[in-house]
C-alpha cells in the first residue's frame, strides 16, 4: 500500500508494457493507448509543467471531461509531487474563482474553448493563475492571451527537457511519499463556501485496495468512465483502482454517447447512481410498450418468471431444476438480449449508491441475472465504506464494512467510520476538520443508521431529521420520518408521504396517491370518479393505500429499532402537495412543519382518534389565481405487527 | 480576434434575372472577399433565394457577369460549379432521408472520388483505402459538428435542427472555398440558432471558409456578419457593415422599420 499513483504506472509500464491500458472514441474508432506510452506521456508532461515552472506542493486545476490526455496531466502533475484538483466542467466560470483562489493556484490544465472561456471570464478575480493549458484547439486559433497555451507546448518542451535530464521523472517520482498529499476534491457546498477534501495516495490506495480485494477485481476488468471526474468516485474506479489492478478504462465520445459507447465496451464493473438505472428501465418500459402482442405477452411472463426465480438466484441459494430450466430458456429469450441492449451484457460487479434506490428497480436488474449491489461511502472516507459481497445482497441494507473500517453507532444514532482511507482535513479549514474528524480518527458521517445481527449497515436518514417517540409505548424509540416515507414512497401507487411522530407516541401518515398510477388502477376496475379529490377519497383508494401502509409495518416490524415507528394512523390527502402551495421545495422535498401548521386540523384529527375531518384549503396556481377547494376526509387505522409475531419471510412486496 | 479577411473571391457584377416579364433581380452588383461572413438579407420576395440560385449556377443570369477567384462562371453546370468549390445547404433540406448520417455526409465527398466504379464494386485496395480517407475526413466533420451520437440514424428520424446541422456537414465534406447557406435558421428554436450560428462562426474560423448566407433573422445576422446585403423588391438597398446597415434609412424603411 506503500505506493503513489505515478510508481504505480511505472511499475504497470516494466511489466506489461504492451498491454492496453485506456481507450477513448475519436472519430468513430476506440483509439488506444498501452502502459508504456501512457508512462511516456506523463513523462514528457511532467517535464512540460517542470520546465514551465510548477513546482513540489503546488495545487493544479484540472477541468475536462474524461479523456486520454486528463488521466495522463494527473499522472503528470502527481509525478512533480504537486497536486490536481479536478473540477466540474459543467460549473460556471464563478465557483471556479474560489478554489483557485483558495489554493493560489498559478496552472489550469483544461479540456477546450469552453473551459478556457471561462476561466478568463475569472481571471481577474483570480490574480494568482498564470498559466491555462488547453488540450482541444478547436476555436482558440486567434486567442492572443498571455499564459494560454496548448498543452502540445508542454509536451514537446517536456520532451526536450527528458533528453537532457534522463531520470529527472524517477527521481521525482522516488521522493514523493505515500504520506503525501495526492488530491484534493472540492464538496459541493450546499451551505456556505465549497470545501476541499484533501486526501494522501495512502487514503486513496487504501481505500481502492480495500474495495478491489473485497471484489476480487483483476487486469481483465473493463471500466467505462463516464462520471465526472471531480467527483471521487470516479477517481477511485477510473484511476486509482485502475493504476493498481491494471484494467482497461474507456472514455466515451461525448456525454451524448454513452449509452452507445457502453454498448460497445461491455465493462465487467460498472457504477451508476440510482436515477441512471432508472432511467434505463423506463426507456426499456417504453420500448416494450410499443412492442407487439407476442414479444410483450413473452416480457411480461418472462419477468414473473425472473422476479421470482433471479434474486435467489443471484444470491446463491436453491433454485428448484424446473425453475432452472424455465429461467435458462427466459434467459435465452429475454433476459440475454436485454442485458445486452442495456450494455450489460459483460457485468460481473454494478454498484448504485447515493439515495435509496426502489425495490422494484433494484429487483428488476438482479432478476435478468446483473449483480447489482449497493455501496455506502463518502469523499471523506474516500468513497468505500460498506459493500455488499456477492450472494448476500438485499435492498434494505447497504452491506457490511470493507476490510480495515471500523464502525460505531454513536448514541444519538449517528455513523461514526475510522477507516484508512479517511481524508486528511479540510484544506485550511482546521474547525470544519475538528467537527467532523476527531482526534481519536472517527468520522462523523452525520447519516443515522444502525448495524443488524448479520453485521450489515443500514442508514436511515440524516441525523437531525431522525427524532424518538415520547409517551406511550414506545417512549423513546427512534422515529426516522424520511425513512418511512421512502418506504411509502417506493409503492407506485403512493406519490409522496409524510410521517409525523416525534414528540407523540404513535406514528401517524399523510398520504397523496399517484394520480396516474391510481387513475390508470381505478379505470381498468371500472372505478368511476370525477376528479383528483373524489379519487383519493374512495373506498377502495383507501383500502389500496392501507395495504401498503400495513406491508411497511410489516417491514419495520422486522427491525426492534424502528418497529416502535409503525405507522398506527393514516389519511390520503385531497390535494397533491405542491411547491406552489409552500409544502414541498422546490427540490420536491416534503416540507414537514409547514404541511403541519397548514393542516392542523387534520394532525389533529390524526392524534386526536377521529374518523373524519373536513378541511378548507387554498390552491395557488402558477398564473397567481387562487381558489378554495373543501373536502372532508376519512381517516384510518392501520393494524400494526407484534414484532415477536412477525415473520421474517413475510410479505415483503416488490 | 482578428480574422485575416482576404481578397475579393466572389464578384458579382450587374446582374439582372428575370423569368418571362417578372423582374427577379435588377442590376445587382457585390463582392465577397475570402474568409469572410457575407449575408444577403431582405423581405420576402425580394430576391434572396434567386441571387443564391445565380451564384450556385442553378438560374442563369440574363445580364451580368459573376466571377469566382477570377474564373467566369455565368454559363456553367451547377456540377462544375461545386467542383470550383462553392457549395451550399438548402432552405427546405434535401437530404436523402433514409440514409444514414453518415452515408449523407459521404456523399459530399462525391465530387473527390478518384477510383472507378468497377474498382469500387469489387472492393480493390486503391478503392478501400480511399473510402477510409473520405471517412475520416467525415468523421472529423461529426466531431466538429457534435453529432457523434447520430452518426448511425437515418436522417429522417432526427429533430429538424440536426437534418439542418447535417446539411451543413455535407456541404462541408465537399472541402469548399465557399460556403452558401440558404435560411441556416428558418424554423429553428431560439437555441438551435445559437448552436448554428456557432458552428457557422467556428468552420469559418476553424477551416478558413468564406460564407455566403441568407436569412430572416436580423439579430442573428448582424452578430455573426462581417458585411451586409439588402435586397428589396430585387434591388440592391444597402451594403455594408451591419452598424451601416442598420443606420441606412431605406434599408430601415424597407425591412427593419417593420420589425423594430
Amino acid at each position: 500500500m506503500s505506493s503513489t499513483f505515478p510508481r504505480l504506472l511505472l511499475q504497470q509500464a516494466r511489466q506489461r508494457p504492451d498491454v492496453v491500458a485506456i481507450r477513448e472514441k475519436r472519430y468513430g474508432i476506440w483509439q488506444t493507448m498501452n502502459w508504456h506510452e501512457l508512462s511516456e506521456f506523463m513523462s514528457h508532461m511532467a517535464c512540460g509543467l517542470h520546465e514551465a515552472g510548477l513546482r513540489r506542493g503546488e495545487h493544479v486545476a484540472v477541468i475536462g471531461s474524461n479523456r486520454i490526455r486528463l488521466y495522463g496531466a494527473l499522472l503528470a502533475i502527481q509525478a512533480l509531487g504537486a497536486i490536481p484538483v479536478p473540477m466540474y466542467e459543467d460549473s460556471v466560470a464563478a465557483e471556479y474563482a474560489f478554489p483557485i483562489n483558495n489554493a493560489g493556484m498559478r496552472f489550469a490544465l483544461v479540456e477546450d474553448q469552453e473551459q478556457v472561456d471561462k476561466l478568463l471570464q475569472i481571471r481577474e478575480q483570480c490574480p494568482t493563475l498564470q498559466a491555462i493549458y488547453y488540450d482541444e484547439p478547436r476555436g482558440l486559433r486567434n486567442y492572443s492571451e498571455p499564459g494560454l497555451a496548448s498543452s502540445d507546448v508542454l509536451l514537446e518542451a517536456g520532451q526536450a527537457f527528458l533528453a537532457g535530464h534522463p531520470g529527472f521523472i524517477e527521481g521525482e517520482i522516488e521522493a514523493t511519499q505515500p504520506g503525501d498529499v495526492a488530491s484534493m476534491f472540492f464538496t459541493s457546498g450546499t451551505t456556505g463556501t465549497p470545501k476541499g477534501v484533501v486526501h494522501t495516495y495512502f487514503s486513496l490506495i487504501s481505500s481502492a485496495q480495500a474495495g478491489a480485494d473485497f471484489d476480487g477485481l483483476t487486469s481483465g476488468e473493463e471500466v467505462l468512465a463516464y462520471l465526472p471526474p471531480a467527483w471521487i468516485g470516479q477517481i477511485i474506479f477510473s484511476y486509482a483502482q485502475w493504476l493498481l489492478c491494471g484494467y482497461v478504462v474507456s472514455c466515451p465520445e461525448a456525454a451524448s454517447t454513452v449509452d452507445i459507447d457502453l454498448k460497445e465496451i461491455g465493462p465487467t464493473y460498472f457504477f451508476a447512481p440510482p436515477r441512471v438505472f432508472e432511467a434505463r428501465l423506463t426507456s426499456i418500459l417504453i420500448r416494450m410498450e410499443d412492442a407487439g402482442w407476442v414479444k410483450r405477452t413473452l416480457f411480461a411472463a418472462c419477468m414473473r418468471l425472473a422476479r421470482r426465480v433471479g434474486p435467489r438466484r443471484m444470491n446463491g441459494q436453491s433454485v428448484n431444476p424446473l425453475e432452472r430450466l424455465m429461467y435458462g430458456l427466459g434467459d435465452l429469450l429475454v433476459y440475454g438480449p436485454l442485458r445486452n441492449s442495456l450494455g450489460f451484457s459483460r457485468i460481473r460487479i454494478a454498484y448504485t449508491a447515493g439515495e435509496a434506490i426502489g425495490p422494484d428497480l433494484f429487483t428488476f436488474y438482479r432478476s435478468i441475472g446483473i449483480n447489482l449491489k449497493q455501496l455506502y461511502g463518502m469523499t471523506e472516507a474516500a468513497v468505500f465504506v460498506c459493500l455488499q459481497p456477492d450472494h448476500d445482497v438485499d435492498v434494505e441494507s447497504v452491506g457490511v464494512p470493507v476490510k480495515g473500517v471500523e464502525l460505531k453507532v454513536a448514541d444519538n444514532g449517528e455513523i461514526l467510520v475510522r477507516s484508512p482511507g479517511m481524508f486528511k482535513e479540510y484544506y485550511k479549514e482546521p474547525a470544519a476538520t475538528a467537527e467532523v474528524l476527531g482526534e481519536d480518527g472517527w468520522y462523523h458521517t452525520s447519516d443515522a443508521g444502525y448495524l443488524d445481527d448479520a453485521g450489515r449497515l443500514h442508514i436511515i436518514d440524516r441525523v437531525k431529521d431522525v427524532g424518538r417517540l415520547s409517551g406511550g409505548a414506545n417512549d423513546g424509540a427512534m422515529f426516522a420520518p424520511k425513512y418511512i416515507e421512502n418506504m411509502l414512497k417506493f409503492y407506485p401507487q403512493i406519490k409522496e408521504a409524510v410521517a409525523y411522530g416525534h414528540g407523540r407516541e404513535r406514528v401517524c401518515v399523510m398520504l397523496n396517491i399517484d394520480y396516474e398510477a391510481v387513475g390508470n388502477w381505478a379505470e381498468r376496475r371500472g372505478l368511476p370518479y370525477t376528479g383528483y379529490t373524489d379519487l383519493a377519497q374512495k373506498v377502495e383508494v383507501y383500502e389500496l393505500m392501507q395495504d401498503c401502509v400495513e406491508k411497511v409495518n410489516q417491514q419495520l416490524s422486522r427491525d426492534a429499532r424502528l418497529s416502535g415507528s409503525q405507522i398506527h394512523r393514516f389519511l390520503v390527502l385531497h390535494k397533491e402537495l405542491d411547491a406552489d402551495d409552500g409544502e414541498l421545495t422546490r427540490t420536491n422535498k416534503v416540507r414537514r412543519k409547514h404541511i403541519e401548521e397548514k393542516y392542523r386540523p387534520l394532525v389533529d384529527a390524526l392524534y386526536g382518534g377521529l374518523e373524519q375531518q373536513d378541511i378548507e384549503t387554498t390552491i395557488h396556481f402558477e398564473d397567481g389565481r387562487s381558489t378554495r377547494i373543501r373536502a372532508t376526509l376519512s381517516i384510518r387505522d392501520a393494524r400494526t405487527v407484534d414484532p415477536a409475531s412477525s415473520d421474517a419471510n413475510g410479505a415483503r412486496h416488490v | 480576434m482578428s480574422r485575416p479577411i482576404g481578397d475579393v473571391i466572389l464578384d458579382v457584377s450587374h446582374i439582372s434575372l428575370s423569368f418571362g416579364g417578372v423582374k427577379a433581380l435588377t442590376d445587382i452588383s457585390f463582392d465577397v472577399r475570402k474568409h469572410e461572413i457575407r449575408s444577403i438579407i431582405g423581405p420576402n420576395g425580394a430576391g434572396k433565394s434567386s441571387l443564391l440560385n445565380c451564384i450556385n449556377g442553378i438560374y442563369a443570369p440574363q445580364q451580368g457577369s459573376i466571377l469566382f477567384r477570377g474564373q467566369e462562371f455565368t454559363r456553367r453546370s451547377s456540377r462544375q460549379i461545386a467542383a470550383m468549390g462553392i457549395a451550399r445547404t438548402f432552405q427546405n433540406l434535401a437530404l436523402f432521408k433514409g440514409m444514414s448520417v453518415i452515408d449523407n455526409i459521404m456523399t459530399g465527398r462525391n465530387l473527390k472520388v478518384r477510383s472507378n466504379l468497377f474498382q469500387q464494386a469489387v472492393w480493390l485496395g486503391p478503392a478501400s483505402r480511399e473510402e477510409v480517407r473520405h471517412r475520416r475526413f467525415v468523421e472529423e466533420i461529426i466531431d466538429f459538428l457534435e453529432i457523434q451520437s447520430y452518426r448511425k440514424t437515418p436522417v429522417g428520424q432526427l429533430p429538424y435542427g440536426l437534418q439542418k446541422r447535417v446539411d451543413l456537414g455535407r456541404a462541408l465534406a465537399m472541402e469548399p472555398q465557399m460556403v452558401l447557406l440558404d435560411e441556416p435558421m428558418a424554423g429553428m428554436s431560439i437555441e438551435e440558432k445559437h448552436d448554428m450560428s456557432r458552428f457557422i462562426l467556428d468552420v469559418n474560423d476553424e477551416f478558413g471558409t468564406t460564407m455566403v448566407l441568407i436569412e430572416h433573422d436580423m439579430s442573428i445576422v448582424m452578430d455573426i456578419s462581417d458585411r451586409v446585403v439588402v435586397l428589396d423588391y430585387g434591388k440592391k438597398i444597402g451594403d455594408g457593415a451591419p452598424a451601416e446597415v442598420r443606420s441606412n434609412q431605406e434599408v430601415i424603411d424597407a425591412y427593419l422599420g417593420s420589425s423594430q
